[in-house]
């Protein structure tokens, strides 16, 4: 039986003839490529949707409907007693602005000879309930206005803003009591009057917070700015631990099982879900060290706390990529182990970490769950800080909770917002990304 | 090594201010979501009038915010808490164990809760009846008690359309489910006399254990998948009803009142709920809304009176003012609350 097994002739192969087997393996092989362009086709799919989608619905955010109306400051209303006492002409509150608004309003309206149903009150309806705030504090800062006519630039309601922008139809409005068709046909005459535009709006992305009665008002300024400080303080604690912890145990320590273990833990470290550094921060940063709730400054610990490990992760990868032969040079020429690491590993290893760094921070700054436990979601940025320490200290939200925020409010405005919010998130996040890319490409030496 | 020095400086920089800021001064509020709006609102209002900051406004849920509130008394706790249902015996207990003795309840008014579907669907006249034959986990049928077998709005009311049923209700931890537990489902199990039967098989020592028992069975909803607990906000609801167009959602008025283009409202029991109907008490669906103030913090933190008065002065909290303009019921009797504020009179009598 083995004799015959040998004296079978060998299958002759050709080079230019394939065999059946090497035509299976070509097209798996063609196959697995075309799997792969689907994957990809499939993400850049998904991308393309997702951005057309935030594009689409946060553009709006950026542009707002104002009207321009003269106000007569009346004396008899803002200072009855006609002394220009400010603590006298405080005690006006902004309810008592709204008969101004309403005068002038009407004043708008009959001057331009527009013929339209409606009273003065539904007429300054148009308008948002934050004119009355901008009328008073700049009564409040210009006393020695009283009396004159001044020219003021104000919000209009969130329904007029939505009907210029599309988002308000006059099909949809039958059951809405905020805005009647009667109203929309004044804005159609204004509009082309000229007392009604549509313009860029700064106060989007430099303003506070407002409450829900007047989505229009609403910015993501200070929560940009409650951003900012805790960024800065994930800065300035996780770079000089996480380097220190990584130029330790990458360059000093013995290796070992303590060392073995604690390089683990960092590992697992940063696989944690954020959530639950959120509880830790309260209970020790708030609870135990009785830190300010809503505090940026807390927050920017807890994000610290997550931050941490990427750091120490890239910074000792960064480091194990510096070539042994530098450090032995170094050694070789009479430099202590300290001098080595800081004259020449560390430089060589900077870009590396910097990178790493940056990641991390992008990661922090787009962070809402840790943020949900230590009080900094909700109506909150509304008082820009001053100052460094009331930066850190008192309350403020963060831009990925000011836009969880809004997303969860009643009025379709403030969707709207959320998805303008997100827009500039993803600047942010994509340019510092970009940086790090851009670092890592001109500094990085490879050996 | 400047950086180091730098970092160093900023530490000690922060630590010594965290001391020197402790100091607090501005009113802090924490708790339910339905009356966030309303609290976002005065706030604003108030740092607008008053030389005091703006308050800071978190939500959480009514237990969340009670809860912490009978933290302790102290700079590091809550000033205020919003609440969309009374303060429990529970709380007020370990309010108390924690130190927190003087509460002053504040009634701000009243909400409705109404049920809306989506705008192009069917439109329906509910009573409460129709819900509970809905939703509820066992219904009477020929006297006996079996597991709900309806599939259908029809099959509930023959006057409804033959649409499924689909309800989305608010979850457990929400003040809203215990008003539409109350209002709606428990008084569909009386009218239908499901609650007699369930009385008669309860099982109890005296008659108040048993009374406990049947209302404990009457407000279970079915666990097929027909009733969907919502346990994020009103947005939730309107998402999952513009998914599916034959689904009933259970919302706030004034979210109601903010998305009229997206939802139409039912009648129930012939009422359309409003503020005018709610004010009136035509419209059973409805509840009053509160906050909490801690006594011991007036006086202490800046400004806390002044929001708490201001909260329920006529020109905020009366039928005209920017609350009522959102979708707050005014409460009837705000002159007796702006009197309690004045006069901090505190829960119990204790002022």
């Amino acid at each position: 039986m083995s004799e015959n097994t040998q004296n079978t002739p060998r299958p002759s192969s050709s080079l230019l003839e394939l065999t059946d087997r090497t035509k299976r393996r070509n097209a798996a092989e063609k196959r697995f490529r075309a799997y792969g362009i689907g994957a990809i086709a499939i993400g850049l799919l998904m991308l393309a949707v997702l951005v057309f989608n935030i594009v689409s619905k946060g553009t709006g955010a950026f542009q707002q409907t104002f009207i321009t109306l003269d106000v007569e400051l009346l004396e008899s209303k803002l200072d009855k007693k006609g002394n220009r006492d400010l603590a006298d002409i405080k005690k006006v509150t902004t309810f008592g602005y709204s008969p101004i608004i309403r005068n002038a309003i009407e004043a708008k309206v009959t001057g331009l000879g527009i013929d339209t149903p409606l009273k003065a009150k539904a007429m300054a309806g148009l308008l948002s309930k934050d004119a009355a705030a901008q009328l008073r504090e700049f009564v409040v800062a210009n006393p020695e206005k009283i009396g004159d006519t001044v020219e003021f630039r104000f919000l209009a309601q969130s329904r007029v803003d939505g009907y210029l922008k599309g988002r308000v139809i006059r099909a949809n409005i039958a059951n809405d009591k905020n805005i009647s068709s009667e109203q929309l046909d004044l804005v159609d005459a204004l509009v082309e009057a000229g007392v009604i535009a549509k313009t860029f709006n700064w106060d989007f992305i430099l303003g506070a917070d407002a409450s829900d009665a007047r989505p229009e008002a609403a910015g993501i300024g200070v929560s940009m700015m409650g951003s900012l400080f805790m960024m800065l303080v994930v800065l300035a604690l996780a770079l000089p631990i996480g380097v220190a912890a990584s130029i330790y145990l990458e360059e000093f320590a013995p290796q070992n099982w303590l060392t073995d273990i604690i390089e683990v833990n960092i590992s697992n470290l940063a696989a944690v879900p954020s959530i639950v550094f959120g509880i830790l921060g309260l209970a020790v940063f708030i609870n135990y060290m009785h830190l300010p709730t809503s505090a940026p400054l807390v927050g920017g610990l807890v994000l610290t706390l997550m931050t941490l490990p990427t750091i120490i992760i890239s910074t000792r990868a960064s480091l194990k990529s510096v070539p042994p032969s530098i450090r032995d040079a170094a050694l070789g020429v009479g430099a202590s182990k300290m001098q080595a690491v800081f004259h020449h590993v560390l430089p060589l290893a900077a870009p590396g970490i910097l990178t790493g760094t940056i990641i991390g921070l992008a990661q922090a700054l787009g962070e809402t769950a840790p943020l949900l436990l230590i009080g900094m979601v909700g109506f909150i940025a509304s008082n820009p800080p001053q100052g460094i320490a009331e930066g850190l200290l008192s309350p403020n939200s963060a831009m990925p909770a000011q836009i969880f925020e809004w997303a969860k409010r009643a009025d379709p405005a403030f969707y709207e917002r959320a998805w303008g919010g997100i827009i500039i998130l993803l600047i942010f996040l994509v340019t510092m990304n970009t940086v790090a890319v851009i670092l890592r490409r001109r500094f990085e030496r490879r050996w | 090594m400047s950086f180091v020095k730098l970092t160093a400086s900023t530490l000690a920089i922060a630590a010594v201010s965290a001391t020197a800021a402790a100091a607090r001064d501005q009113v802090q509020v924490a708790g339910s979501s339905t009356v966030l709006p309303y609290a976002s609102i005065v706030a604003e209002a108030f740092g607008e009038n008053f030389d005091f900051p703006t308050p800071v406004v978190e939500s959480g849920g009514s237990s969340a915010g009670l809860k912490r509130f009978c933290e302790g008394v102290g700079e590091n706790t809550i000033d205020v808490a919003n609440a969309s249902r009374k303060i429990k015996e529970k709380e007020i207990k370990a309010c108390a164990e924690a130190g927190v003795t003087d509460i002053i309840e504040v009634r701000i008014g009243y909400d409705g809760i109404v049920f809306a579907s989506d705008i192009n669907g069917n439109g329906f006249e509910y009573t409460p009846t129709d819900w509970f034959l809905a939703l509820s986990d066992k219904v009477l049928v020929d006297g006996a008690l079996v597991d709900n077998p309806n599939k259908t709005w029809a099959d509930v009311n023959a006057a409804f359309p033959a649409q499924p049923i689909q309800a989305f209700v608010p979850g457990t931890k929400h003040g809203t489910r215990e008003v539409f537990e109350d209002k709606v489902i428990l008084a569909g199990c009386e009218a239908t006399g499901a609650f007699d039967a369930l009385l008669a098989a309860a099982e109890g020592d005296t008659d108040k254990a048993k009374h406990k028992a049947a209302e404990k069975a009457c407000i279970a909803l079915r666990t097929d998948g027909v009733s969907v607990d919502i346990d994020g906000d009103y947005t939730e609801t309107l998402a999952r009803i513009e998914s599916n167009k034959d689904g009933i959602g259970v919302f706030g008025l004034a979210f109601y009142e903010n998305n009229t283009d997206k939802l139409q409202v039912a009648t129930m029991s012939g009422i359309v709920p409003s503020t005018e109907s709610i004010a009136t008490g035509e419209y059973p669906v409805s509840r009053p809304l509160f906050f909490y103030v801690k006594k011991a913090h007036i006086g202490v933190i800046p400004g806390l009176k002044e929001y708490a008065e201001f909260f329920v002065s006529d020109e905020v909290a009366g039928s005209d003012g920017p609350l009522s303009e959102y979708g707050l019921v005014a409460d009837p009797e705000l002159v007796k609350t702006q009197e309690a504020v004045a006069a901090e009179a505190t829960m119990g009598g204790n002022s």
